[in-house]
């Protein structure tokens, strides 16, 4: 694929900077990480529409929802472990109080590397996926990324937008059109099927191609959209697959594995290997370190795989 | 455990190999915080090298005293100050931020003895130290419980409930150090977030507040020894120390005001140029 690899909070600084003449309703906060977030793109061509917070999340929770309440479109940004931490603030102001704010976490999972485990979004998804309407959402590369970022300004219900820190290849076709609440096929197959969401769809894809030389073939699709889940696409999966796969940089607990485990469970007939962070911290190390372990390189799902199918 | 009891000129040195560790470690480790390191470097210091009760060789030894980096991205001073005295070989240092390294980006108590609180989300060290302040009190305890943290870090709202709460249990062994160097990510504290006056809000909560120059070994020292006697006087009030910093100090390129040094490593030109200008430099 022609283009070059970028982080999704790249494209999501540069989309809210691309749109925001548009839509003159969209509001941005950030929580002393502007530069991280990538929200700084647009408070460079919209001063008047950034608030700077400070390191005060669970203020900017709450100062996003009164701007909701009143008719603004917020994004509020910070790394996904602080905002999501602060969840009694998002569970009453924001989501009891039907109030449309935007809650963007960058710096997703152990891809981010070197900081480690305080600085690492692992627990973010299960904690967003219990809230009542909250939309949770992954994007697989920078075109998702783009048009979940402009589906967000019109979508009825507040939502966790999920990002990464490293750079992603891109894995659709231009023209792809997108939507909440659907999943994306990447690539067919017929002996079983992956879910993959996030910074993993890349090294998930790595490793099918790699398998596919050995002749396994599988289906991947990438899972952007946690929360509404698509059913309609898991239901098809499991009646065509017997053999189902998830793989996420989150834990398995309560994320992506949790939510298909859920689904599952009420309408069995599959078997389903979750594949993940597994009941354990993040660590320092360089993301490539961390990938392989904690199994999510293409090298090592590649030997989880196989290990599923022999 | 009485430590030896260092000459100014002797603890000046020290601070100084701190800084050249710091920049060291980062740069072998391709990320950190220089930065706000840079700026600890008096404070971990005075507190390892002369103020603190403890046995590196014990590092549970029950009535140490207490020191939370509430801070936790500046941790490469702490790790150059635990090193130096004791608690794991100064070689350890430059495992900083690998896989399986004790030395985590961020301050793992499960990973390195003699860390008391695992921190590096922003805000809750003093929350943390008055959990432990009083804990001591009830076991009848004389150590004291020391929590450092950013001038920055003090915008989250956990800060100021336990600024309230401290004083309200009359937690005078507890002694907070703000490392008041002026700066953030985003920008300078006072464009993002203004904390001023923060001796004054701090008085007004019931603290005792001393100020000090935060490089000058002597004014520390002097001002901790008084947080001490305070405890032992029972006067009910904890202290806190607003430690007049410089984000970077000791690097000129990094003292620049503007936290371009905040979360980036040097590359190798400009460690070199780093660590000679620390070396060369008076102590
Ligand atoms: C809760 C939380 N929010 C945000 C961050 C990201 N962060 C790391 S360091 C930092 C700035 C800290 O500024 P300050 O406390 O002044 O420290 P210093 O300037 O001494 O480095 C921020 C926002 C964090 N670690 N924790």
């Amino acid at each position: 694929m022609s283009t070059k690899p970028v982080a999704t909070r790249q494209i999501f600084g540069e989309t809210l900077a691309r749109i925001g003449e548009k839509y003159p309703e969209i509001v941005v906060l950030d929580a002393d990480l502007s530069k991280s977030t990538k929200s700084e793109l647009f408070a460079k061509k919209y001063p008047n529409r950034f608030f700077e917070m400070g390191i005060s999340e669970a203020n900017m929770i709450g100062v996003g929802a009164g701007l909701a309440l009143s008719g603004k479109v917020p994004f509020i940004c910070s790394f996904g472990a602080f905002v999501t931490g602060r969840f009694d603030q998002i569970r009453m102001s924001v989501s009891y109080a039907k109030a449309r704010v935007r809650i963007v976490g960058t710096h997703a999972g152990v891809g981010i590397g070197e900081d480690g485990h305080s600085q690492m979004a692992l627990e973010d998804l299960a904690c967003m996926r219990t809230l009542p309407e909250m939309a949770v959402l992954q994007p697989g590369d920078d075109l998702e990324t783009a048009a979940m970022v402009e589906e967000l300004v019109h979508y009825p219900h507040p939502a966790y937008l999920r990002l990464t820190r490293q750079n992603v290849p891109r894995l659709h076709k231009e023209g792809t059109t997108f939507k909440i609440g659907k999943f994306q096929k990447i690539s067919d197959g017929s002996d079983g099927v992956v879910f993959a969401t996030g910074g993993v769809l890349s090294t998930a894809y790595e490793a099918i191609q790699a398998l596919k030389q050995g002749g396994l073939s599988l289906e991947l699709v990438n899972a952007s959209s946690i929360k509404p889940l698509d059913e309609t696409y898991l239901s098809q999966a499991i009646q065509k697959h017997k053999e189902i796969i998830t793989i996420e940089d989150h834990y398995v607990i309560g994320g992506l594995g949790g939510a298909v485990a859920e689904y599952m469970a009420e309408h069995p007939g599959s078997r389903l290997h979750r594949i993940g962070v597994y009941d354990t911290f993040g660590q320092s190390g360089t993301p490539e370190d961390l990938y392989e372990h904690y199994g999510l390189s293409a090298t090592k799902l590649k030997e989880q795989i196989q290990k599923i199918f022999r | 455990m009485g430590m030896e009891k260092h000459s100014i000129e002797k603890l000046k040195e020290i601070a100084r190999d701190i800084r050249v560790s710091c920049i060291k470690m980062i740069a072998a480790a391709g990320s950190g915080h220089p930065g706000g390191s840079l700026s600890l470097a008096e404070i971990v210091t005075a507190f390892y090298f002369r103020l603190l009760r403890h046995d590196p060789k014990n590092p549970n030894w029950k009535d140490r005293d207490r020191f939370v980096l509430s801070k936790g991205h500046g941790v490469p001073a702490l790790y150059a100050a635990m090193a130096y005295s004791g608690y794991f070989p100064v070689e350890q240092l430059m495992t900083l931020r690998q896989l399986g390294s004790p030395l985590q980006g961020h301050p793992d108590r499960a990973r390195l003895p003699g860390i008391e609180a695992s921190t590096g989300s922003l805000g809750q060290g003093l929350s943390i130290a008055q959990g432990i302040a009083l804990a001591t009190r009830i076991d009848g305890s004389d150590a004291m419980v020391y929590c450092v943290m950013g001038d920055g870090e003090i915008q989250e709202g956990q800060v100021w409930e336990a600024a309230m709460s401290v004083p309200m249990h009359k937690l005078d062994h507890v002694c907070a150090i703000i490392d008041w160097n002026k700066g953030q990510i985003d920008g300078q504290v006072k464009d993002v977030m203004n904390i001023e006056p923060i001796a004054d809000k701090w008085k007004s909560f019931g603290w005792n507040v001393l100020e000090v120059d935060g490089h000058d070994l002597s004014e520390i020292i002097a001002a901790v020894e008084s947080a001490k006697d305070n405890a032992k006087q029972k006067s009910g009030k904890p202290t806190l120390i607003v430690a007049d910093t410089l984000k970077g100090k000791g690097v000129k390129f990094m003292e620049d005001g503007k936290n371009a040094w905040h979360g980036s490593a040097p590359n190798q030109e400009q460690t070199e140029a780093a660590i000679n200008e620390l070396l060369k430099g008076k102590v």
